[in-house]
């Protein structure tokens, strides 16, 4: 039977590291994810977990220490935000070309500077091509359901990849719903137990990891890890069939809400989808067919799935928490509109860069952008599809 | 890693170049690398067993004797170590590929 319980997102992903008792946890604190660490921690020292906890000087020591550990054999976690990421970022790159499934609670934040410690998903683009898969989490109850299926993902011997499950800090890791948890020992029998085939304390396999890899051998182990985030998608959906089997909440490589008859559609990630939803729900009162897509999967991407969805709406706009500074429009829009051309699919769509630095997004400004959706229906032209939304600006 | 070679398609190779055999440095001729040779002269050598343990390649061998033979010219990537340490200048070192 399932726990009835109201956690905040920090709450929920330490509660599910401590169900998971991994082997190794090397973290550093930083805004808005110390909690996790710090909660798990608590749980070290009472015997809750047996969990070997590794508390470093920084956070290129902390992923360093989790390299190290996952190597070594055991099973591996951290969590981090924003700058802490930003200093992890060379061990990030090692840590997936390694191929080590170390498991990742990311909350995102903005990377300063200027100095800020609210939300956006600037950290997580950061690293979108450091070959880590990465999971997004509406709520609190997604971040914890994600990180039941990290480690089955991430340690899949088609896959062995590191994961990193994120969710908005401040609005879900700080802010308290309701949960429904599991039982520890059948979130233990649903995780199972880590089985590396070659790790570096096996005494009777002496094995050399991460050697040198010139000009007649990278390109290769590069392309591997292309193939293996492309088995992923795969393995994501294999696991997340299961945990519905396990638990009874089901999980795809995005949801579709109220998409399939919807006119005019609107892609984001993350706590945005909820206020989303919440617009959605009063625009179909109104007789207006709106709908949206949120990506659960933003690596690997789905974009053959993605662009299917999308190709029978007559207007769709693709929200980024993240500014890419290009003059051409976010990331998350770069990938859906090359997802749509590849796959043949025309349909106008348009960005809007929201919610920088942790500024509210209100039901109103996301009822602004469907009827934006609507005006572009009706006109059939998109007039500067890179936009933003909740900004300041002189009128001209 | 000896079948492993600049021909193996990506599908053979290891996953992050990961090496399962240990002991495989004796396969990598860093010989290859040598541009300044080292020339034992044996006439001028007291076996006084200075120069073998400082090589940084193993590539002066030992006999059962308990002597030193010639350098082992797969290995040894002239660095000079040893001609630094003799103290009876037995190992001269000389440009790699000039007549001697």
């Amino acid at each position: 039977m399932s726990i009835r319980e109201r956690l905040s997102g920090n709450e929920a992903a330490a509660t599910a590291m401590k169900q998971i008792n991994p082997d190794v946890v090397a973290a550093f604190p930083i805004t808005p994810s110390t909690e996790i660490p710090q909660y798990f921690s608590t749980f070290v020292a009472n015997g809750t977990v047996d969990t070997e906890f590794v508390a470093v000087e920084s956070e290129h020591s902390a992923m360093s220490a989790c390299i190290g550990s996952q190597a070594a054999g055991a099973r591996t976690m951290t969590a981090t935000s924003a700058n802490g990421l930003s200093l992890m970022w060379e061990m990030i790159y090692i840590a997936s070309s390694l191929r080590l499934p170390i498991v990742m609670s990311l909350v995102n934040r903005a990377v300063s500077g200027p100095l800020n410690i609210h939300n956006d998903h600037s950290d997580a683009m950061g690293v979108r091509d450091a070959g880590w898969i990465m999971l997004f989490s509406e709520n609190n109850q997604e971040a914890y359901d994600n990180l039941l299926m990290a480690h089955r993902i991430a340690e899949h011997k088609d896959v062995q990849l590191p994961l990193m499950v994120c969710q908005d800090g401040f609005i879900t890791s700080h802010s308290i719903e309701n949960i429904e948890l599991e039982e520890d020992d059948k979130v233990k029998a649903f995780v199972g137990k880590y089985q590396p085939e070659h790790y570096l304390l096996n005494k009777k396999e002496p094995i050399a990891v991460g050697p040198l890899d010139l000009q007649g051998y990278l390109f290769e182990h590069k392309a591997q890890q292309a193939e293996a985030m492309k088995n992923a998608k795969n393995v994501i959906l294999e696991v997340s069939k299961d945990f519905e089997k396990t638990f009874g909440r089901k999980y795809g490589l995005f949801e579709e809400y109220k998409l399939e008859d919807a006119e005019i559609a609107i892609v984001c990630m993350n706590s945005t989808a909820g206020t989303t939803k919440f617009v959605v729900d009063e625009l179909r009162d109104k007789g207006i067919k709106a709908g949206l897509l949120k990506i659960r999967v933003y690596r690997p991407f789905p974009g053959e799935e993605v662009a299917k969805a999308l190709s029978h709406v007559k207007a769709v706009a693709v929200l980024d928490k993240s500014d890419s500074l290009n003059a051409i429009g976010g990331a998350l829009f770069s990938d859906v509109t090359s997802s749509m051309f590849v796959n043949g699919v025309n349909v106008p769509t348009v960005n809007y860069v929201y919610g920088i630095g942790g500024r509210d997004t209100t039901s109103t400004q996301i009822e602004s952008v469907y009827s934006d959706l609507q005006e572009i229906v009706k006109t059939g032209k998109v007039e500067n599809p890179y936009r933003y939304l909740g900004l300041r600006k002189e009128e001209k | 890693m000896s079948e492993i070679n600049t021909n193996t398609p990506m599908e053979k190779l290891t996953i992050g170049g990961n090496i399962y055999k240990a002991g495989n440095a004796k396969e990598f001729k860093t010989g290859d690398w040598r541009s300044v040779c080292p020339v034992f002269l044996s006439e001028k050598c007291k076996q006084c067993g200075m120069c073998f343990p400082v090589c940084p390649e193993n590539a002066i061998p030992v006999g059962e004797d308990f002597k030193r033979k010639d350098f082992n010219f797969d290995y040894c990537k002239g660095c000079g170590v040893c001609a630094k340490v003799c103290p009876f200048g037995a190992i001269e070192m000389k440009e790699e590929g000039v007549e001697k």
